[in-house]
C-alpha cells in the first residue's frame, strides 16, 4: 500500500512539478502582456482546463504505442507505455492548461494601474514582474493546489497509459477502481482515505509556502 | 531657480491619430512647484506620463537633466529612477504599510529603514500604522501612503497627479503642508496637476494652463491669478467653460 500511495505521489508530483516550471511563466506571460492571437490562446487553454482525461489517456496511448508515431522511433527520451513516464507523460498534459490558465487568470486580477505604478516608482521590468507574482500570490498558489489535485484524482489517463501493473504503474486511483470491482471495499476506502490525507498534507504545505515565502519585492 | 530640469521642444503626443498634447516650448526649474492647471482632457495625464517616461511621445524631445530624449530612445534606469509620480488613484501592493512605502528603497538595493523614513511615516501620520495591511486604509491614508512611497527614495522630481482630489480638508493641508516643506527643505522639484484654481494659488511658483493639449498660459503664480493674459485663461479662472 506504501508502495501504491509512493507511486501517485511521484507520478502526480512530477507532473504537477513539469506544468509548473513550464505553466507559472507561460500564464505569467499571458497574464502580462497582449499580441495578436492571444484571445484564441486563451480560449484554448481554457478549453484544455476541461479535458477529459480519458481521452488525453487515448491520445498518449495513441502516441507512444509501439506503432504510433512516437513510439515507433524507439528513442530514449520518449516514455515506454505501460511505464510511470507515459502516466507522468499523460498527467502533466492534463494539469499544465489548468496550472497555465489560473496563473493567467490571477495576473489578469491584479490592477493593471499598479504595472504603471511600480515602473514610476523606480522598478525594472523585471522587478515589476516579480512584485505582479508576488501580488497575485494566492491565485497561482490556487493553481498550483487545483493541478496537483488533479492529477492525484485522475484515474482515466493512468489507467490507460500504465495499465495498473501490480507493483509497476498501479496507483491509488487504479487501484481502488481494482478493488472496488473485486468487491475489497475495505481496501477501497482504506486507499481512499489515504489519497485524501495526502492531498490534504500538500495542500497544507503549498499554503504555508504562500503565506511565508513573500519576497521582499 | 534659473536651470531647467525639463526642456520639452515641439512634444507631442497622439492616440488613435488624436493629439492630445502640443507643446511647443516648455521649460521646468529646478526647485520649483510647477502647477498645471486646466479642464478634464486638456492633456494634464499625458503630460505627466511623458515627463515620468512612462511612454514616449509621438514626436519631439524631452530633455531631461541635460540628456537628450526622443520618441524611440530607451531613458537609462539611473535617469527613470530620478522621477516618480504619485496617481490620482493610488494603487497600493497588497502588503504593509511599511512595504509598500519601502518599495521604491527597495528596488534601488536601498536598506528599507532609515531615520528620514521614519520621519516620513511620523510626518503623514503613518507611523501607527506601518504595520497594516495597506488594501484596509482610508482614502485619505492611501494617498499619503503613496505619498510617502514616492519620497521614501528622494527623487529629483515629484509628478503629483491631482493628488488630493475626493479628499478631506484635514488630508489636503497635510498632504500640501508636506508638499511645500519637502520642496523648501529638499529643493524637489514638484509639478502638480490640479483642475482645483485655489490649490494652485496655494502651491505654485508658476502656473501653467493647458487647453486642448497646448499650453496656453504659463506664468508665475502671483501673476497668473492677478493679471492673466489671455481671454482663455481669465475664462477658466472665472469658471466659465472654454473652448
Amino acid at each position: 500500500m506504501l508502495e501504491i500511495a509512493g507511486l501517485s505521489l511521484r507520478v502526480s508530483g512530477t507532473a504537477l512539478a513539469i506544468s509548473v516550471l513550464l505553466g507559472v511563466p507561460l500564464g505569467a506571460a499571458l497574464g502580462l502582456r497582449r499580441f495578436p492571437g492571444w484571445s484564441f490562446l486563451r480560449l484554448m487553454l481554457y478549453t484544455g482546463m476541461g479535458l477529459p482525461p480519458v481521452v488525453v489517456g487515448l491520445f498518449v496511448y495513441v502516441l507512444l504505442s509501439r506503432s504510433g508515431p512516437l513510439g515507433s522511433l524507439n528513442a530514449v527520451i520518449i516514455p515506454r507505455l505501460f511505464t510511470p513516464a507515459a502516466m507522468i507523460t499523460a498527467q502533466a498534459l492534463i494539469i499544465f492548461p489548468i496550472v497555465t490558465g489560473f496563473t493567467m487568470a490571477a495576473l489578469l486580477g491584479v490592477d493593471p494601474m499598479l504595472r504603471q505604478q511600480l515602473l514610476s516608482l523606480g522598478a525594472t521590468p523585471w522587478q515589476v514582474t516579480l512584485t505582479l507574482l508576488v501580488e497575485a500570490r494566492a491565485g497561482i498558489a490556487a493553481a498550483v493546489a487545483a493541478g496537483l489535485g488533479r492529477a492525484l484524482a485522475e484515474v482515466g489517463a493512468v489507467m490507460i497509459v500504465g495499465g495498473n501493473i501490480a507493483g509497476e504503474t498501479r496507483v491509488l486511483t487504479t487501484a481502488i477502481v481494482l478493488e472496488t470491482s473485486k468487491g475489497n471495499f475495505d481496501m477501497a476506502i482504506a486507499l481512499g482515505i489515504i489519497l485524501l490525507a495526502m492531498a490534504l498534507v500538500i495542500n497544507f504545505v503549498i499554503l504555508q509556502l504562500e503565506e511565508r515565502f513573500i519576497r521582499p519585492l | 531657480m534659473s536651470e531647467a530640469i525639463f526642456r520639452l521642444r515641439n512634444l507631442r503626443k497622439e492616440y488613435q491619430q488624436r493629439v492630445v498634447l502640443d507643446i511647443s516650448h516648455l521649460d521646468i526649474y529646478r526647485g520649483e512647484i510647477l502647477v498645471v492647471v486646466g479642464p478634464n482632457g486638456s492633456g494634464k495625464s499625458t503630460l505627466l506620463r511623458l515627463l515620468n517616461f512612462l511612454e514616449p511621445a509621438t514626436s519631439g524631445e524631452i530633455e531631461f537633466m541635460g540628456h537628450s530624449i526622443l520618441p524611440g530612445t530607451p531613458v537609462s534606469l539611473h535617469l527613470r529612477r530620478q522621477v516618480t509620480m504619485v496617481f490620482q488613484q493610488p494603487a497600493l501592493l497588497n502588503r504593509s504599510v511599511l512595504t509598500n512605502v519601502a518599495y521604491g528603497r527597495k528596488v534601488r538595493g536601498m536598506p528599507a529603514q532609515n531615520g528620514a523614513m521614519t520621519r516620513l511615516l511620523d510626518r503623514l501620520g503613518l507611523a501607527a500604522l506601518a504595520g497594516n495591511h495597506a488594501p484596509t486604509l482610508s482614502g485619505g491614508e492611501r494617498q499619503r501612503v503613496a505619498l510617502a512611497r514616492a519620497l521614501a527614495f528622494q527623487p529629483a522630481v515629484l509628478l503629483l497627479d491631482e493628488p488630493t482630489a475626493n479628499l478631506d480638508p484635514y488630508n489636503v493641508s497635510l498632504i500640501e503642508g508636506l508638499i511645500r516643506d519637502l520642496n523648501r527643505e529638499q529643493g524637489t522639484t514638484i509639478v502638480l496637476v490640479t483642475h482645483n484654481v485655489f490649490q494652485a494659488r496655494r502651491l505654485g511658483h508658476r502656473v501653467a494652463f493647458l487647453l486642448n493639449g497646448q499650453v496656453v498660459e504659463i506664468a508665475p503664480a502671483e501673476q497668473f491669478f492677478s493679471a492673466p493674459q489671455d481671454a482663455r485663461t481669465r475664462a477658466f479662472l472665472n469658471g466659465e467653460l472654454v473652448w
